[in-house]
């Protein structure tokens, strides 16, 4: 808050001039810095195919409808197979966070020095690396389809439940740690008995949190051939098989509202 | 003190356990045995070519042979162009996200929209958030042509989801006798909703937007795989060339910048909250 005086007495203002220069420069800096991105982008575009979006947007619909509804009794494989690259590839990284992240909390790390910024290093990489990322060369290396699918999804999920469960165990109560330890139990007793109950709920919540979103991605990891449904789609793209494209959106649509509202009950149940 | 440590021995001796996450044994049970079966099938329905894979190690060799060093150089303009791309794509559909997002985030709040319109703002972002981001690439690209303005587009739609969802549940849980001091001064709605409601939501929704602009250029790297431009785009071409170690140069930049976006959000979030 600043005060102006002048003849008529003070006037309260929010800003001082100085500030308020300050605040109108920066959003000059800021609208100038879109501006630029969005004038980049518009140089890089080719008008004449965005202008005709309406049209293609009505010719896409008009050979999407009716859907091919013949075609779903052919998609309860590919489902089974998206709802278990998803299930088995967050199980598989939850196995592997749990070790990282015990190595990464500050509490618990066995050497700062030594081993926590490796963990740490881990949990980075796995993260910044998206799961289409790592499908695509996992599926060089393992060969294209569900495994590779799974192994793509863990290697993902690794980094997110290491992180938050990490942070979770940093933000444990130490009470019950010393409580325990005062007992004289040894260090493996004090962490299945001082730390692993205190964090099991942050757990269970992160894991199903993760399967819920690996749903989502592993209805794409077909594209790049990890099977699942994302392969069915990418192969009535090709075709240009339009209604048969309805019936897969359809179908992914159904069981990612599914999956969400599934891990959102689990959630509440387990606050 | 005999007497007192042969009662203590009448006592029966039960072994203390700690407690389990899930109280009823019998829901515990059918969990377990639950989750059993279903393991078996799974992995029995996974059809893994072990044959294929044993041959992974080998041709994982060569793949991480292929990497190192990694190639910064030979093709640096491509990279450099678009990783450009990327930065132009994350911005401006931030930007663009966001401006379309709040009119939504408040027509998506229960406290201060009417149930229609409510309704109506919640079914938009339950249709952007449902869809992956590769997905609705895919189809943009059909729809506007392959480059920037398909990826754009996407993510423009993508964070449209996120930010309204989270916007909108932060309005809802405002503190609302600030809200109704405002409406007691004789405020219009507009007026009440930028000096009731907006200042208490800012510092949320400024994190918000540092947190999408760090997703949005992970995203970014992706949906160039299908087309949307950017710096995926130069990826899936190092890819398809077998130019491993120009890809390893790539994946090492995309690393680098997300952990220092992701270091920066983290510390920007933590200032404004």
């Amino acid at each position: 808050m600043a005060v102006l005086q002048s003849e008529d007495g003070p006037i309260w203002r929010k800003r001082t001039t100085q500030a308020d220069f300050c605040v109108w420069f920066c959003w000059l800096l800021g609208v100038a810095a879109v501006s630029a991105c969005f004038y980049f982008i518009s140089d890089k575009t080719i008008w004449v195919f965005v202008l005709s979006a309406p049209q293609e947007a009505v010719d896409l619909g008009s050979r999407m409808v009716p859907p091919d509804w013949a075609y779903s009794s052919q998609l309860w494989r590919p489902l089974w197979d998206t709802f278990n690259i998803a299930t088995l590839g967050t199980m598989l990284a939850i196995v592997a966070s749990v070790p990282v992240a015990f190595c990464a909390a500050r509490n618990t790390t066995p050497s700062k020095v030594f081993v926590r910024p490796l963990a740490l290093f881990i949990i980075a990489s796995s993260r910044s690396i998206n799961s289409l990322i790592w499908a695509l060369l996992l599926v060089v290396i393992v060969g294209p389809g569900v495994f590779a699918g799974v192994l793509a999804i863990a290697f993902r999920s690794i980094g997110f439940c290491g992180k938050l469960l990490y942070e979770a165990i940093e933000e444990i109560d130490v009470a019950p740690v010393e409580a325990v330890t005062a007992t004289g139990a040894s260090s493996a007793q004090t962490l299945t008995y001082g730390v692993v109950p205190q964090v099991m709920p942050a757990f269970a919540g992160i894991s199903v949190f993760r399967w819920d979103i690996n749903i989502r991605e592993s209805t794409i990891l077909g594209l790049v051939g990890a099977g699942g449904i994302g392969l069915q789609l990418s192969a009535s793209i090709n075709n240009l098989d339009w209604s048969r494209v309805a019936v897969i959106l359809l179908a992914i649509l159904v069981s990612v509202i599914v999956s969400e509202w599934l891990s959102a009950k689990i959630r509440n149940a387990l606050t | 003190m005999t007497a007192a440590l042969s009662s203590m021995a009448n006592v029966r001796r039960t072994t203390w356990r700690p407690q389990p996450l899930i109280k009823s044994p019998r829901l515990r049970w059918v969990l377990a045995l639950g989750a059993g079966i279903y393991l078996a099938i799974a992995v029995g329905t996974l059809d893994i070519d072990w044959e294929r894979v044993a041959e992974g190690w080998p041709r994982a060799e060569r793949f991480f042979v292929g990497f190192f060093p990694p190639d910064f150089t030979s093709r640096w303009d491509a990279i450099f162009a678009g990783l450009m791309e990327s930065l132009w794509m994350t911005v401006a559909a931030t930007v663009l996200g966001i401006l379309i997002s709040i009119p939504v985030a408040v027509g998506g709040a229960r406290n201060v929209a009417p149930l229609p319109v409510y309704y109506f703002c919640r079914s938009i972002m339950a249709l952007s958030r449902t869809f992956h981001e590769v997905l609705i690439a895919i189809f943009f690209v059909k729809l506007f042509g392959f480059g920037p303005f398909a990826g754009l587009m996407t993510l423009t739609f993508a964070t449209l989801g996120f930010y309204a969802k989270l916007l909108s549940e932060d309005i809802e849980s405002i503190d609302v006798a600030q809200a109704e001091a405002i409406r007691a001064t004789g405020a219009s709605w507009l007026q009440w909703l930028s000096y009731g409601i907006q200042p208490q939501v800012l510092p949320r929704a400024i994190g918000l937007a540092v947190y999408r602009l760090d997703i949005n250029f992970r995203e970014s790297a992706v949906i160039g795989i299908v087309g949307a431009g950017g710096i995926g785009a130069t990826l899936n071409t190092a890819f398809d060339r077998y130019e491993f170690d120009t890809a390893a140069a790539i994946l090492l930049i995309i690393i680098g910048i997300v952990m220092l976006a992701e270091y920066t959000s983290g510390i920007i979030r933590q200032k404004v909250q």
